[in-house]
């Protein structure tokens, strides 16, 4: 039985300029211990596809149209305000993007980082300081025991996603997600930090949900990869098949559009027009308009995500057709 | 080798930084660009790289002179920009123009795609007021934008055309060297590839020397024949790209290299991958010796006391690096 099981996840904003479908109809299963990366540009619903597992979706605007999440037989999408709580930054726990902002400048690192204990475990603070000491030195921050007493502005980048991920952890979750965990930060703290959320993942056991733009991030982490365009999954297969064998031809076309594989001098590959409007109701392919391999057929129907080998499912009608 | 287009001698760029509310005082200085010595080639494109608060952006405002320098010369072709009066760099800036990493914050929200456009050719009457028009028109062609968006605004443009409209404001005085300051870093991969590839194209076409800011090496490699790195305001490394990247002198480079994700999932797990410990450097307490010691994993007593030099490692091959014939 898979730990967390997406199924058709539909979430909108309701706009004064119109509804915008950023997630339409997501299925997904994550299994115990799993290192999932969710890929796609900006607009694509990898957020908010997160965002509404942790019911951190702003509602008004946003609205979870449809769908369910199964957690350990609890439906996180459906459940009950007090029993989110006892499962979210408890059972399951986020890291965000931007470390600058996602910590209290007014409070001590302590304060903040043994918090999620104090919430959901009966535990004195002198314990929880205990394990929070322990839980700084496992993400290698150095003199932890004074680090507890300093705010987040002495902290650098790096060390401020440290923070978050010791935090993130302290409770023991079943799954941690990660949002563009990396994004903000320079290239060779970013090494560093892949490194740690790989290390830490196989101490603690953890399924990984990790959101990113970066294929090459996801190359050496995840153990699955999802590619997400117009708010639909268009492709999910194992690490090095989808890297090795992409068939959906956008998953195709992302991977040649990537500088360091093409010979230098000669142009870029590059992806014609923008990805769609998402006001805009598209009964089709969302794809359909910058693809290379486009039929009649793409336009009036959206193709679902099929199996077409045992570790691989594409969502494009002409893969699924054996034609490209 | 004829004369370089743009000249850097031990260039420094300098701040204050102050404290005490009632009775201000300097306590301590950032030096942001610290002793640069460099040339650019006409058309030719050099990649800038390093990491945040190395300086390469204060080294592409110190060569724009929109800060002070501290200490040193920028020549561009001949002419010394870092003594010219205001009117002097009013006219050299026809020749030196800048494309900026946030094509959301560079372009005014108040002016259409016309008048932002339009500008430059007013304020310099580079061609007579009739002809305006006609110009913005070719201008917004060469940057791949229809002449039906010029009288939108910048909120109606996704971020890859502002990115147009700003290289093409760049483009309108027909300037000799263009610097971009991480002109891709805020975009998706697919618009990226696009821009990209403009500039690229531009280079081509109008024979620009470009000077490109970038932290993504890759990007850099791509579009870059040479490639400067640099560590808290100084140059390590400087060499022909696909060389610097490929077979990396310095160990910081080694490291920057090393970090870059490969796209091949087997190669990524099997390589061995040089992760650097610690955090850049304080620019405001910046380490005595080689200001990569502390993170440096062929550090030797020398290191810590010794600045390195930039030296020659072959054909037009720099690194400063002391223990460069060793490692």
């Amino acid at each position: 039985m898979p730990l967390l099981e997406v199924t058709d996840l539909r979430t909108s904003f309701h706009t004064r300029n119109g509804v915008y479908r950023a997630v339409d109809g997501v299925s997904f299963t994550l299994a115990k211990g799993e290192t999932l990366g969710l890929v796609g540009e900006s607009g694509s619903g990898k957020s908010v596809t997160c965002y509404s597992l942790m019911g951190l979706v702003p509602q008004p605007p946003g609205r979870i149209e449809s769908g369910t999440a199964m957690f350990d037989g609890t439906d996180l999408l459906h459940c009950s305000p007090a029993q989110a709580r006892t499962i979210r930054g408890k059972r399951i726990a986020m890291i965000f993007q931007d470390p600058m902002t996602s910590l209290n400048p007014y409070l001590r690192i302590a304060d903040q980082l043994i918090e999620p204990l104090l919430i959901h475990e009966k535990i004195s603070r002198s314990e929880a300081l205990a394990r929070g000491l322990a839980m700084l030195e496992a993400v290698g921050i150095n003199d932890a025991a004074q680090r507890l007493q300093a705010y987040p502005h002495e902290f650098s980048g790096g060390m401020r996603q440290r923070v978050m991920i010791a935090m993130a952890l302290i409770t023991r979750p079943e799954i941690l997600i990660a949002d563009e965990p990396t994004t903000a930060l320079d290239v060779t703290v970013q090494a560093q930090i892949l490194e740690l959320i790989k290390k830490l993942q196989q101490e603690f056991q953890m399924a990984v949900i990790f959101v990113t733009h970066d294929l090459g991030v996801v190359s050496g982490l995840c153990d699955r990869v999802q590619v997400m365009y117009a708010g639909r999954i268009v492709e999910t297969a194992d690490t090095r098949t989808l890297f090795r064998a992409p068939r959906h031809p956008y998953t195709q076309a992302l991977q040649r559009s990537i500088p360091s594989l093409q010979p230098k001098g000669r142009d870029l590959y590059t992806i014609p027009g923008l990805p769609p409007d998402l006001s805009e109701f598209n009964p089709g392919c969302a794809f359909a308009s910058r693809c290379a391999a486009v039929t009649d057929r793409c336009h009036p129907t959206a193709p679902d995500l099929l199996a077409v080998s045992p570790t691989q499912a594409t969502a494009c009608l002409r893969v699924q057709a054996h034609e490209i | 080798m004829s004369s370089p287009i743009l000249q850097l001698n031990d260039v420094q760029t300098h701040f204050p930084v102050e404290s005490g509310f009632l009775f201000r005082h300097q306590t301590g200085t950032v030096k942001a660009v610290d002793g640069i010595t460099l040339s650019v080639q006409r058309g030719e494109v050099l990649g800038l790289v390093g990491e945040s608060g190395c300086g390469k952006s204060t080294l592409a405002r110190t060569i724009m002179q929109l800060v002070p320098t501290t200490a040193g010369t920028v020549l561009l072709e001949g002419r010394n920009l870092t003594a010219a009066s205001a009117a002097e760099l009013l006219v050299a800036r026809r020749d030196l123009q800048m494309i900026f990493q946030d094509p959301f914050a560079s372009l005014n929200p108040r002016l259409t795609v016309y008048a932002t456009l339009a500008e430059p050719l007013l304020v310099h009457r580079v061609v007579p007021p009739e002809q305006v028009r006609a110009r913005v028109v070719a201008l917004a062609e060469k940057v791949g934008l229809s002449s039906q968006v010029l009288e939108k605004y910048p909120h109606e443009f996704s971020g890859g055309q502002r990115q147009r409209i700003a290289i093409a404001r760049a483009l309108a005085l027909e300037p000799k060297v263009i610097i971009a300051d991480e002109p891709v870093s805020a975009l998706d991969v697919s618009i990226q590839a696009q821009i990209l590839n403009l500039l690229a194209q531009l280079c081509r076409e109008m024979n620009l020397t470009l000077i490109f800011i970038a932290h993504d090496l890759s990007v850099v490699k791509h579009i870059s024949d040479r490639i400067a790195v640099m560590y808290l305001g100084k140059i390590v490394e400087l060499g022909p790209a696909t060389d610097v990247i490929e077979r990396p002198r310095h160990p910081y480079t080694q490291a920057l290299v090393s970090a870059i994700p490969q796209l091949d999932p087997d190669l990524q797990r099997s390589k061995p991958r040089l992760v650097l410990a610690g955090d850049p450097p304080s620019p405001l307490q910046p380490p005595t010796g080689c200001a990569f010691h502390p993170r440096c994993p062929h550090v030797q007593a020398e290191c810590r006391t010794t600045n390195p030099l930039l030296q020659v490692a072959g054909p037009q091959r720099n690194v400063a690096c002391l223990r460069l014939n060793e490692i």
